[in-house]
């Protein structure tokens, strides 16, 4: 129940945010790829939620306290690079995390058997453009370093054990840091030292507690539902 | 918006799974080949398996020239053994 939230959430904040980007992205083509892994993270998002409970009102009626996603999925989509920098964090960790989850006999394998080929295609998809934009103009170098600098801290709490979610946390993250490692030094970018997680660091999704602007954005995605409650879609 | 320079034009071509050839899908815009591929792969195959992608810059491509259409392409008619057209195809022949 608690894990298939965790998962589910995670998938339904960033199918939201990146469905902010409808409209906005900087060309049509990048436009449609935000718009496909929006629509993969809401599928996935909706078999979990599924699992815990009646989707919907899962997604519409909960308050941000009883959200389990981890933060970094809250996170403002900022400009390009930041919205890149959150998708490589997300996706690596992700791809790693569904990878065991097929590979063992949990309650989610099957699951993840079928979404892990959809967040390679994520991975890859964020790994293509850290590498176009840590390496592409001066200031596509540096928006893009400030953007894996700034979300830096939210990476620890993407490897806090979630209970019923039977994977090796410790593989997960050394795994993690090794592939992350590798794309921002192609990319000409610095990784980012200091402890990803600690007292300074954010990390407490899991339990409820979220960032200022993760508010804003579950009013206006629950807005509908909350002035028609029981209505049918 | 971003220069016509940084972001050319790229002609697709598919082949589904169980196509024979590549055809040409149409068209878009990407900064270099790989991203053209995976463009193509969202905008003209949804992602279904099997399918082969050809991505090849517009620039490289040479097209015939519509003025000179009849000089290319129109047939002499009045010449039949031009045309393939006196033997039988065996049967073991396929996709011809």
């Amino acid at each position: 129940m608690t894990a298939a939230l965790a998962l589910g959430d995670d998938a339904l904040v960033l199918s939201h945010r990146l469905g902010e980007w409808a409209g906005h992205a900087p060309v049509l083509e990048e436009e449609v790829a935000l718009a496909n892994i929006a629509l993969d993270l809401l599928g996935q998002a909706r078999l979990l939620l599924s699992l815990a409970g009646d989707e919907d009102e899962l997604a519409y009626l909960r308050e941000e306290r009883a959200f389990r996603n981890v933060q970094l999925v809250e996170q403002p989509n900022g400009d390009f690079a930041h919205t890149i920098a959150r998708q490589l964090y997300f996706s690596v960790h992700q791809h790693g995390l569904y990878e065991q989850l097929a590979a063992g006999d949990g309650e989610f394998a099957g699951l993840a058997a079928k979404a892990v080929k959809e967040v390679a295609y994520h991975r890859d998809h964020a790994e293509q453009w850290t590498l176009r934009l840590g390496d592409g103009t001066a200031e596509s170098h540096d928006r893009m370093q400030r953007a894996v600098d700034a979300l830096w801290r939210f990476t620890g709490e993407l490897f806090q054990p979630v209970e019923g979610v039977d994977v090796d946390w410790k593989a997960l993250q050394s795994n993690w840091l090794t592939s992350v490692t590798a794309v921002l030094d192609r990319a000409t970018l610095t990784v980012p030292t200091g402890a990803q997680a600690g007292a300074w660091t954010a990390g407490a999704g899991r339990q409820g507690i979220h960032t200022e602007p993760f508010g804003r954005m579950i009013a206006e995605m629950q807005h509908l539902h909350r002035s028609h409650p029981g209505a049918s879609w | 918006m971003s220069s016509s320079t940084d972001w050319p034009l790229w002609e697709v071509f598919v082949r589904s799974r169980r196509g024979l050839s590549h055809t040409h899908a149409g068209s878009l815009h990407a900064p270099d080949a790989e991203m053209a591929l995976r463009n193509a792969r969202d905008l003209y195959t949804r992602r279904s398996e099997g399918v082969s992608l050809w991505v090849v810059p517009s620039t490289e491509i040479t097209a015939s020239s519509p003025d000179e259409k009849d000089t290319f392409f129109e047939p002499a008619g009045d010449k039949p053994y031009r045309h393939p057209t006196f033997y039988k195809i065996p049967d073991g022949v396929k996709h011809l």
